[in-house]
């Protein structure tokens, strides 16, 4: 199958749903779905919800890390079923950086596993450096380093693997809003130079309408797809996009969607208007 | 689909746990005793019948007050010293920083180093046994309670400043209340630490109590006794120790256990 | 810094003053001055030897073996949860317990030689190497975890480069305290009936009215005791600045 201007389907899902069993003696929670998505090789695409609605299960269905209970999801032809395949990235929201290595080894660590050769792994460890702007703090350890430098080391980690799908799970959560504008910077121009797809969540309407080709909305739990929205912005754009007349637009369209959805996450009644 | 509230469930399992672990060690000593034979070990059950042939017998009950009188002084003094100083030396921040690297290697030195220097100090009889079980419990009381007061959240202090609340009554309605559960974890282990510590000295230089009866029971050479002994003594410390866990549980967790179950 | 080297310097000279003045009765304690005298000549002498090394062993062979069999037993133990809630109510009570009372049952066992105090001090230091090993094991942040998961990694490749170097500065906490447990166990266990060790010429120095020897003993052993643990603290803290506090 094939979607805008020809692109693949890089990830397919379909009918996907997740439940949770309750605490003995309570019913299974319904988290998310059933949800149907086509993930275009190369696009940018955000999901935002209310807290609660499932995104970071999603995600971590895409990813592998969990099982879906009911659908399908299949990732460059091959189906996920509960495990990690061969080509995603992903960066979590909390700190993953090991405070044990130094930020070379901490890069290192996942093409270390892999037994790639020590050239190759010098070289491309040095070259992602560069890329995030790392290289003067080597031979650093994390705990010297703050929130958006450690962000960056774990990025920079699963960059290192050249991965075809990218998944970023609120990265950048835990950072000041100044911090997230330029890291957004940052993920729009290593997708640039990467050309891999990406997959992101976040809660901020205007992060994901800045760095988006498409953005999902999502209902409060259990999670599903109120709407796809396109942006059709230019593949060579960043925060200063914000200035575009449309960009205001996208955004109060979002909003509208997400508001009631976030009331009702919230525990607020209809009355609440 | 059970009707019991869920910490109510909890602690009947926990009961459970006990009585299952119980009988795992008992278990494990009767089959020490099969392999070791009587000249080494008696058996759980007989031991259990010798403890209570021993604490129907003339000589038992006063060495247990001996010990007891022993314990209960070093407790009172422990605490009655150890808690006020630990509060000051939490409060001032100068006192508590210059206190804190002595008292932490003090900590570490074993106090039977000290224990000549209390038996040239104070002779022969209940005051050293005393002494020593303070120097033993007394520390911990103080460090704990140091911390405690020390660490203190700062925003509850500021909470408090906003209220109008100042000096003794911040510590007094705040910061004590704040510390509590650290404070009491610290009493726990010093009278933990006493109790070791009276029984320590009574096993080296006493002429009453458990620690004596225990060292006799050995150089008569009676199994039985040392065993029963050991059991009555293991048993005590343990219960007392349980007690005060369950207290400090009551005090800490305030609440904290019922979280409610809501969206993530 | 300064102000705890004045304060231990003024105690010193303080004790020193009034052992000297007859205040504190030679009987009862020598000067600081001769107790360091008569350490060095004690030391000199090498009567001391058999007896430091019959103590050093034995701590050595206590932390040693309570450490390898404490790490293994914690790992083992969070593996298992439903052992672990069982095991629960031991761990927290046991250090209330005086492991003492089962001195005279070892000696009955295994005779008055080197093994009741090792064993003594093997029983007081395990615990503590297991309940920190736990506590370090708990606190793996998950998202390692699922950092490890997404490369794909193995449970032993996880385990030795993940689990265990974010469990180490709580590993370490328990090395401490086993260095200290044993030495506590190891010489209490001496003081109260020993045939040699450090603990034995102490008591026998006390019981003989040996108060140069007895002083001298006492000062070995707080000068070792703070010796190791500065340099056990020195380097624990050179890691955890390293690491920053996870």
């Amino acid at each position: 199958m094939s979607g805008p201007e020809g692109r693949q389907a890089h990830v397919v899902l379909r009918g996907v749903t997740r439940f949770y069993d309750g605490a003995a003696g309570t019913p299974r929670v319904h988290a998310l779905g059933p949800l149907d998505l086509d993930l275009w090789r190369g696009q940018l695409f955000s999901v935002v919800g209310p807290s609660g609605c499932g995104k970071s299960t999603l995600l971590e269905l895409i990813a592998g890390l969990s099982r879906a209970t009911e659908g399908e999801i299949v990732f460059e032809g091959r189906s996920i079923k509960g495990q990690v395949p061969d080509g995603i990235g992903l960066v979590f929201q909390e700190d993953a950086s090991l405070p044990w290595l130094t930020v070379w080894d901490n890069v290192a660590f996942g093409l270390r596993r892999r037994g790639a050769p020590a050239g190759e792994i010098r070289r491309r460890v040095d070259d992602a450096l560069r890329l995030m702007g790392l290289r003067d703090f080597a031979t650093a350890y994390p705990a010297q380093l703050s929130g958006g430098m450690r962000q960056r080391v774990c990025i920079a980690r699963t960059l290192v693997l050249q991965p075809r799908l990218i998944l970023l799970d609120e990265p950048f959560g835990a950072l000041d809003q100044q911090t997230r504008l330029l890291m957004g910077d940052e993920v729009l121009r290593l997708w640039r130079e990467t050309g891999a797809t990406i997959f992101l969540i976040t809660h901020a309407i205007d992060e994901a309408t800045m760095l988006s080709d498409r953005v999902g909305v999502m209902s409060a739990r259990p999670g599903r797809f109120l709407e796809v929205v396109e942006t059709g912005w230019p593949r060579d754009r960043d925060s200063r996009i914000a200035g575009h007349g449309d960009f205001g637009k996208l955004t109060a369209h979002i909003w509208s969607l997400l508001r009631e959805e976030s009331l009702k996450a919230l525990g607020y009644g209809p009355a609440f208007q | 689909m059970s009707m019991v509230a869920p910490h109510r469930r909890r602690r009947q399992g926990r009961a459970g746990d006990i009585v299952l672990l119980i009988i795992v060690l008992g278990l494990i000593w009767q089959a020490f005793y099969q392999v070791a034979g009587d000249v080494a070990l008696t058996p759980p059950l007989a031991t259990v019948g010798y403890a209570v042939g021993l604490m129907s017998s003339p000589d038992f009950w006063p060495n247990v007050r001996a010990t007891f009188a022993a314990f209960g002084l070093a407790v009172l003094i422990s605490v009655g010293a150890g808690l006020p100083t630990g509060v000051l030396l939490g409060l001032n921040k100068l006192a508590g920083d210059a206190a804190e690297p002595v008292l932490v290697a003090l900590y570490s030195v074993p106090k039977v180093v000290f224990y000549p220097v209390i038996l040239l100090c104070f002779g022969i009889g209940l005051a050293p046994e005393v002494a020593f079980g303070v120097v033993n419990g007394v520390l911990p009381i103080v460090i704990f309670t140091t911390n405690a007061m020390a660490h203190v959240k700062p925003i509850y202090l500021k909470t408090g400043r906003a209220f109008g609340l100042t000096g003794w009554q911040l510590v007094q309605t705040i910061a004590i209340p704040a510390a509590l559960p650290e404070i009491l974890t610290g009493v726990r282990v010093g009278l933990s630490l006493t109790f070791i510590g009276t029984l320590l000295s009574e096993m080296f230089a006493a002429r009453a109590g458990l620690g004596h009866m225990l060292i006799n029971a050995m150089q008569l050479n009676s199994v039985p006794r040392i065993m029963s002994l050991t059991l009555l003594i293991l048993v005590f410390a343990a219960i007392v120790n349980t007690a005060l866990i369950v207290v400090e549980h009551r005090v800490s967790g305030r609440g904290a256990e019922a979280q409610l179950d809501g969206a993530g | 810094m300064v102000l705890r080297a004045a304060v231990l310097g003024g105690g010193v000279l303080l004790l020193e003053i009034l052992c000297r003045l007859g205040v504190i009765p030679r009987f009862t304690m020598i000067p600081p001055t001769a107790m360091a005298a008569g350490l060095v000549a004690l030391l000199r002498t090498g009567s001391l030897n058999r007896d430091l090394f019959a103590t050093f062993t034995a701590v050595a062979t206590a932390v040693g073996s309570s450490v390898v069999v404490g790490v293994l037993a914690g790992m083992v133990v969070h593996a298992v949860p439903r052992v672990r809630r069982v095991l629960d109510p031991l761990f927290a009570t046991y250090y209330a317990i005086p492991i003492w009372a089962f001195y005279p049952l070892f000696i009955v066992l295994f005779g008055l030689n080197e093994i009741p105090k090792i064993v003594i001090a093997f029983l007081y230091s395990v615990v503590a190497v297991i309940v920190n090993t736990l506590n370090g094991l708990d606190r793996v942040p998950r998202v390692l975890l699922k950092m490890a998961r997404a490369y794909r990694m193995g449970p032993l490749a996880t385990g030795t480069t993940v689990v265990l170097p974010s469990a180490a500065p709580f590993i370490i906490t328990g090395v401490k305290l086993a260095i200290a447990y044993s030495l506590i166990g190891v010489i209490s266990s001496e003081f109260i009936l020993a045939s040699r060790g450090v603990g034995y010429r102490l008591s026998f120095a006390y019981l003989g009215f040996d108060n140069v020897t007895l002083y001298a003993l006492i000062l070995l052993l707080l000068v070792c005791v703070t010796t190791i643990n500065q340099v056990v603290y020195a380097w624990e803290q050179t890691l955890l600045r390293r690491w920053g506090r996870r």
